[in-house]
């Protein structure tokens, strides 16, 4: 809707078709860029589009050259192959200094000889700023991230969470097109790192930087971005908002990576429109509804996330139409972990194989919860599992 | 390790008090004898200051003194340019053919003996028919420490975060700004350190000064060195002591110095 009242203002105002076009341009263009180091070929030919205002994630396990592409970007390594596209103009003969981009280290990177006010003024000095200019600018990012009277102390006299903030009111005094965060979260403890993550979010909107943040963590990605790139071993496995990704994961290797998962491995014996039944060792005939696009393998797996799994002391009443099928598996719980908000559960079912499921803690005396030991029907919909082909 | 609390026995103290007295006796004992009012080394007279108050009035010690000083200094200063330099080389340069072999010679002067430098040192000034003297001393000394202050402020150049240098450039520096600007204020105190270092190691130097002196400029060491081989004065005593006050003085800044840098290394690289 909105892109469709876009395109008639521009038709109504005449523009010249070129901006127009120049607005649908990614702010920055990854093409087919490939980086080597020896034989390790840490980013291996990947591309990527990333729009203005976007907060982009890369998630990974380490070692998957998520860094190294961060470092490409802020113009630390050079690319072997393929070009980088910022605002339409290839940034690779463009030193680290002259890129209108900046960068938050990981541990900060903080002067520890010159005081706060002198580590965020240090960007704008190097700009040339006027003197008054920087003064204003320092206090408004002072401001931004709350620090308040914290201007003379130096970097060691201030704890994580207050570098933190001076490393991001450095790296954005500069005002960046693009602000590289690598790793912004992982040295603060996991209260802070909440409270940080909603103040980054804000903080983003207001501004409207495009931020590219690298991390480890799946949930602070799914948490803080608008879309996750996925990368394993240098490439980029899929590219997705938070929720689609752990909905549909493309891959076996994102499903088990993104949150936690059920997966049974089994053959297609039968497909009905678009109900699929996997015969599966571990859990017997499970119907799955197909996605697009459509399954072309026989031997794949059928996967479901624990908090999908309900447990039940009786079979669920099943309606007669067959919308209403359900997957039921009997079994006994052989584990109950109680993690607060919600209570995880193991289920050995008949065939030998374990599923696990996970129910949200609804209420404070729960006299009826699961026991080690008790029986149960493990049961979910169609719908709420997924057919992954690898 | 701080941990670890030793407890005070009286074996612990027994072993402390003669180490020390088997490292300091014979300094204390110098220092003691400096302020004898006695003409014999060994007899004891009573206090007196006249052995300083001769040495300061001894034209040719005095020469010798300042001669020390002044190639202390220049060795000193010119050694920590050119070991500092190489430092960053090692450090921070690429990856270049033949650094290992640069490294190890740069380090040659700590394990090859004084007398051998020395002597090589000599043939070299000699070939070049270059008059001995001053400069012949200082640029023998400038090779003789130069190794020490780059391993000083290598060491500290390696624990030193390289992402302070690429936050230095990612926010608008070039590479030799980011170096003036970041690396150098926080590798000064080790460049301090270093430069006290070399100066001592000149100011104390006999062997290679020995070889590299010419007639009329001998420092202090040797002067002291000719003058004991004609019987000990008290009032080489009194120099002694001067030396050691100074040399205590340098290594005590030295060290608060390099304190300095590591604790500003502290914050600067976690890890």
């Amino acid at each position: 809707m909105a892109e469709d009242a876009e395109i008639d203002e521009h038709g109504a105002a005449a523009r010249p078709a070129p901006q127009s076009f120049a607005a649908d341009m990614p702010l920055l263009r990854i093409e087919g860029v490939a980086k080597t180091f020896g034989t390790f070929r840490a980013v291996d030919t990947l591309s990527l589009d990333i729009r203005a205002g976007e907060f982009f994630a890369l998630l990974g396990p380490s070692g998957c050259g998520k860094t190294t592409l961060l470092r490409m970007l802020a113009g630390f390594e050079t690319p072997d192959e393929g070009r980088i596209l910022l605002d339409g103009k290839d940034i690779a003969p463009v030193l680290p200094h002259e890129r209108p981009v900046n960068m938050m280290f990981q541990n900060y990177a903080l002067f520890p000889h010159l005081s706060v006010y002198d580590n965020i003024a240090f960007g704008l000095k190097r700009a040339g700023m006027a003197r008054a200019e920087i003064a204003a600018r320092v206090a408004e990012m002072v401001a931004l991230v709350k620090l308040e009277g914290m201007e003379k102390r130096k970097p060691d006299q201030l704890s994580g969470g207050q570098r933190q903030r001076v490393a991001l009111a450095r790296s954005l005094a500069r005002r960046p097109q693009v602000l590289l965060l690598d790793e912004p979260l992982a040295a603060l403890d996991k209260k802070l790192r909440e409270s940080t993550q909603a103040e980054l979010m804000e903080l983003q909107r207001r501004l409207g930087t495009t931020f590219i943040i690298v991390t480890h963590d799946q949930e602070e990605a799914m948490t803080m971005a608008g879309r996750i790139g996925v990368m394993d071993a240098g490439r980029l496995v899929q590219v997705e908002t938070p929720r689609h990704l752990y909905e549909a994961p493309a891959t076996r290797w994102i499903a088990e990576f993104v949150g936690d998962i059920n997966l049974f491995e089994g053959r297609l014996t039968a497909r009905e429109h678009s109900r699929l039944t996997v015969t599966t060792a571990g859990a017997g005939a499970l119907m799955v509804s197909e996605l697009w696009p459509p399954v072309t393998k026989d031997v794949v797996n059928v996967a479901i996330r624990p908090e999908k799994v309900k447990l039940s002391r009786r079979a669920p009443a099943v309606g007669e139409g067959a919308a209403h099928t359900i997957n039921r598996l009997d079994g006994v719980i052989t584990d109950v972990n109680y993690l607060g908000g919600l209570t995880t559960y193991k289920v050995k079912l008949e065939s030998g194989a374990m599923i696990r499921a996970s129910a949200a803690n609804t209420a404070r005396l729960d006299v009826d919860a699961y026991l080690a030991g008790q029986r149960v029907v493990a049961w979910f919909t169609p719908d709420d599992c997924l057919v992954l082909e690898q | 390790m701080a941990s670890r609390v030793v407890r005070i026995t009286r074996f612990n103290m027994t072993s402390l008090a003669l180490g020390l007295a088997f490292l300091y006796l014979p300094i204390v004992i110098l220092v003691i004898y400096s302020f004898n009012a006695s003409r014999l080394v060994t007899v004891w007279g009573g206090w007196s200051l006249r052995w300083y108050h001769e040495f300061f009035n001894d034209r040719a010690m005095l020469e010798a003194a300042w001669m020390s000083l002044r190639v202390a200094a220049v060795s000193a200063t010119l050694a920590t340019l050119l070991g500092t330099l190489a430092a960053v080389g090692l450090a921070r340069g690429e990856r270049f053919r033949g650094r290992a072999l640069f490294s190890g010679m740069l380090y040659s002067p700590l394990v090859i003996p004084e007398v051998i430098s020395g002597l090589s040192l000599l043939l070299l000034f000699v070939a070049l028919n270059a008059e001995r003297g001053f400069w012949t001393v200082t640029i023998a000394h400038t090779t003789l420490t130069m190794c020490f202050v780059t391993v000083v402020v290598q060491s500290r150049l390696t624990s030193l975060d390289r992402s302070l240098e690429e936050a230095a450039m990612d926010l608008g520096c070039d590479p030799v700004r980011a170096f003036l600007l970041v690396t150098l204020p926080l590798i000064l105190p080790a460049i301090a350190a270093g430069w006290m270092l070399a100066f001592t190691l000149s100011l104390d130097d006999v062997v290679i000064a020995s070889f590299t002196t010419g007639p009329g400029s001998a420092t202090l060491p040797i002067r002291i060195y000719s003058e004991v081989r004609l019987g000990v004065k008290p009032e080489i005593n009194a120099i002694c002591t001067l030396v050691i006050a100074l040399i205590a003085v340098v290594i005590v800044v030295a060290s608060f110095a390099s304190k300095l840098s590591s604790s500003q290394g502290e914050s600067a690289a976690p890890l």
